[in-house]
């Protein structure tokens, strides 16, 4: 929270200091996102996922995903001000990787719960008849969402997807750090699982597949299962 | 049974023998179940090969644990999976190169693609590099650096740059490129090779995450760094220019004036 109010509090100062700059964009402010805390410490999910990697997970790969998604952002808020086309399209892929990554991973640490405090207890209520209806049975689901997470070459993510319009619920993955939205425009994530190589290769090294099998243990269903009725509501 | 054998004797003429030799033909078929069952066994098979060097020789830049689990768990995973998939596969009798080529497939791959180029790239990787590495090039293989990138540190840079610019898994080359008839820093994705591109590669760098995690957790500049000064091996960058050459002029052709 500290750490917040010093972000915009630095916004503030540079953006009355920066009035004689020439870019308008100073002025205005540019709307920046913020690496958001997470409500466990990082040993917490411990032994599925070791506190090492959640510590650089957190604080060096999601961080710099923030850093330089707001770099794009004001970038890009000079590149639209300037009416140049030409930057503003280029920019599109670095805010792509690093908007997305930022969004994947807030969406990463909402899915992981400590098992103390329910992290990996299977899915009750609607989202639990959805996945039997859609998948026969949770074991199908977790077997299928393992499968596509092991056969994903190089970087990306496993998705456990809610089709808006459809309300139906499929495995999605998409590749590098795109967002689930880049695989239909009515896809809601319930539950993403990261499966880049920073997320797993300290603790499990090479063996993707006993990362997949473990990292069920602390996945938070709660707040899938929330997530699926409010989208549905 | 003695009939025939009385045959062989008194008449051993073309006839006789093609007979006899139909008449073990026809046996040999049967003992073997028919003829198709002796092809069946014929299959392509890629062996892992091995680094040039001890896998403790590129500490500290590259530490054995390091070099241990990338060559011995990743490429050979990638080398048992291409001999498992080539078991079924119609694709027989291609080098390593002509495969990748072959199941590229001019941008559609086919499944094998992503092995076959994966056990070529760790196969080049390995030979890109060499204890004690680094430093500038001599000869020959400088000074087209030099008529191409401008200087030595341009080349360097262009190379970290590329690497910094490359989101997500992948590789870095310095390639000659074919038509333009120079060398060029290019990234590829995931297992993407040049090689699909009909280019002459000359050095490559591994920037997927596994090939610098245990050593450099998220620092890829700093692996890259070390890369290009203490590990490239300029010894088999000459080599490979020299063979690139036969394949690309890459001298000013002798127009000669009437």
């Amino acid at each position: 929270m500290a750490l917040r109010t010093l972000a915009s509090k630095k916004a503030l100062s540079f953006a009355l200091g920066g009035a004689a700059r020439p870019l308008a964009a100073s002025a205005r402010g540019v709307t920046t996102v913020t690496l958001p805390d997470l409500s466990y410490d990082f040993g917490a999910l411990e032994p599925a996922i070791s506190g090492e990697i959640m510590r650089l997970h957190h604080q060096k790969h999601h961080a710099t995903y923030v850093a330089n998604y707001n770099k794009a952002l004001e970038q890009l808020d000079a590149a639209v001000a300037k009416r140049d086309a030409s930057a503003v399209v280029q920019l599109q892929g670095a805010i792509k990787f690093n908007g997305g990554g930022h969004v994947n991973h807030s969406i990463f640490w909402k899915n992981l719960k400590p098992i103390s405090e329910g992290g990996g207890e299977s899915p009750h209520g609607k989202l639990g008849w959805a996945i039997d209806e859609d998948f026969g049975s949770f074991e199908a689901l977790v077997k299928k969402m393992n499968a596509e997470g092991a056969a994903l070459q190089g970087s990306g993510w496993v998705w456990l997807a809610l089709d808006k319009e459809a309300k139906k619920l499929s495995v999605e993955t998409t590749a590098n750090q795109d967002p689930l939205v880049t695989k239909g425009a009515s896809l809601v994530p319930l539950l993403g699982i990261d499966v880049w190589e920073h997320a797993y290769y300290l603790q499990y090294k090479n063996v993707r597949p006993d990362y997949l099998n473990n990292i069920w243990k602390v996945i938070n269903w709660k707040y899938a299962g929330e997530v699926y009725e409010n989208v549905l509501a | 049974m003695a009939a025939s054998v009385l045959h062989l004797r008194l008449l051993p003429s073309p006839p006789a023998g093609v007979k006899l030799q139909q008449r073990q033909l026809r046996s040999r078929i049967q003992r073997q179940g028919g003829l198709s069952r002796r092809f069946l066994k014929v299959v392509s098979y890629y062996g892992l090969t091995t680094p040039p060097y001890k896998l403790d020789a590129l500490e500290p830049y590259m530490s054995k644990r390091t070099v241990e689990l990338h060559w011995g768990k990743h490429h050979q995973d990638y080398v048992d999976g291409l001999n498992k998939q080539l078991a079924t596969s119609p694709l027989y009798g291609y080098t390593l190169e002509d495969l990748i080529k072959e199941a590229y497939n001019n941008g559609n791959p086919l499944p094998e693609y992503n092995n076959a180029a994966q056990v070529w790239n760790h196969h080049f990787f390995w030979e890109s590099m060499q204890p004690d590495g680094g430093g500038l090039p001599e000869g020959g293989v400088l000074q087209q650096i030099e008529k191409d990138f401008g200087s030595f540190t341009n080349f360097r840079e262009e190379f970290i740059r590329s690497s910094l610019q490359l989101l997500g898994s992948g590789w870095v080359w310095l390639v000659l490129k074919r038509n333009e008839r120079k060398l060029s820093v290019v990234h590829t994705r995931n297992a993407i090779s040049p090689l699909a591109f009909g280019d002459i590669p000359i050095i490559s760098l591994d920037l997927w995450e596994h090939a610098y995690y245990l050593d450099y957790k998220d620092d890829r500049l700093t692996y890259v760094t070390n890369f290009m000064d203490h590990l490239i091996s300029w010894h088999t960058v000459t080599l490979r220019m020299m063979r690139a050459e036969s394949f690309v002029n890459l001298g000013e052709p002798n127009i000669p004036v009437a």
